[in-house]
């Protein structure tokens, strides 16, 4: 049944299977902060989200024998985590935190455009510049990832750093293709600019 | 959607996820491709989206807080494989 995982996703799950502490780490290390911020996507406080995860992980080893990999390891811990959270979210009678995605958010600061009256409006009247980025370059990426509202911090770890597809973002958070569009792009736009901020 | 004009670097930029999703219809991504024919900027600012994308990718995931990660490892040495 395992033909359908990759390799890696195979070896994992068998680990597991196994009681094998090498192949818990290495989920840990891969999954365990992003299943984290899936869970405070759902529920009110951080405390209740790392209950979250501690029930969402006795239904993962309950179902690991089970688990015929039809969807990728990370899809399935990603969805019994949201379906654990939307349980306890419901429980403690709060919506998710997506109802608003934000007011309207610039990607760049309009002053850098040509205004109305020039003859090319909307135009670069400053346009970026192109350069190289270092390994400091890094560090800077991961304060302006920090500084993210929740929802868009949240989307972009997922898409950007864990490698989900929007699709796979989508079901985790329950999210309509808009506005996981929407969080992603607004965050994304933050992030260039800090880096771009930090190269001038 | 439907872009009626030209497109200026302003709609560009507030594009860029929606091109690098392809979730443009054909003839926007035509627009969009076009106004980078011409734009350096914007060309510019599309290789920065891509290389912050990359860079993104790139991050070490961060660490579960090690109590949590200690009482997960707790349950799995205490649940055995049936």
């Amino acid at each position: 049944m395992e033909e359908l995982l990759s390799p890696e996703d195979a070896r994992l799950v068998e680990g597991l299977r196994n009681g094998d502490e090498a192949a818990f780490r290495a989920v840990m290390r891969e999954y365990g902060s992003a299943m984290l911020r899936v869970a405070q996507m759902y529920v009110s406080s951080r405390a209740v989200a790392e209950e979250v995860v501690q029930e969402a992980w006795l239904g993962v080893l309950k179902g690991i024998g089970r688990f015929e990999g039809r969807s990728s390891l990370k899809t399935w811990l990603f969805r019994i985590v949201a379906n654990t959270a939307k349980t306890r979210g419901v429980r403690e009678a709060r919506s998710i935190p997506f109802s608003a995605l934000g007011d309207d958010e610039d990607a760049v600061d309009p002053d850098r455009f040509l205004g109305p009256e020039e003859r090319f409006p909307g135009h670069w009247a400053q346009p970026p510049e192109g350069r190289v980025l270092g390994d400091e370059a890094m560090q800077v990426i991961e304060r302006a990832i920090e500084r993210l509202p929740p929802a868009q911090r949240t989307v972009i770890t997922l898409r950007d750093l864990h490698g989900l597809s929007a699709e796979e973002v989508r079901n985790a958070l329950d999210l309509t293709e808009t506005n996981q569009r929407v969080l992603l792009h607004r965050a994304r736009a933050k992030v260039r600019s800090a880096l771009e901020e930090y190269m001038r | 959607m439907r872009l009626d004009r030209e497109l200026a670097c302003r709609d560009i930029v507030e594009l860029v996820t929606r091109y690098l999703e392809h979730a443009l219809p054909p003839g926007d991504r035509e627009r969009f491709e076009e106004h980078l024919v011409f734009c350096d900027g914007c060309g510019t600012y599309l290789d920065q989206m891509r290389a912050t994308i990359a860079a993104t990718g790139r991050l070490e995931p961060a660490a579960l807080p090690a109590e949590l990660e200690a009482r997960l490892l707790e349950a799995f040495r205490g649940w055995r494989p049936a």
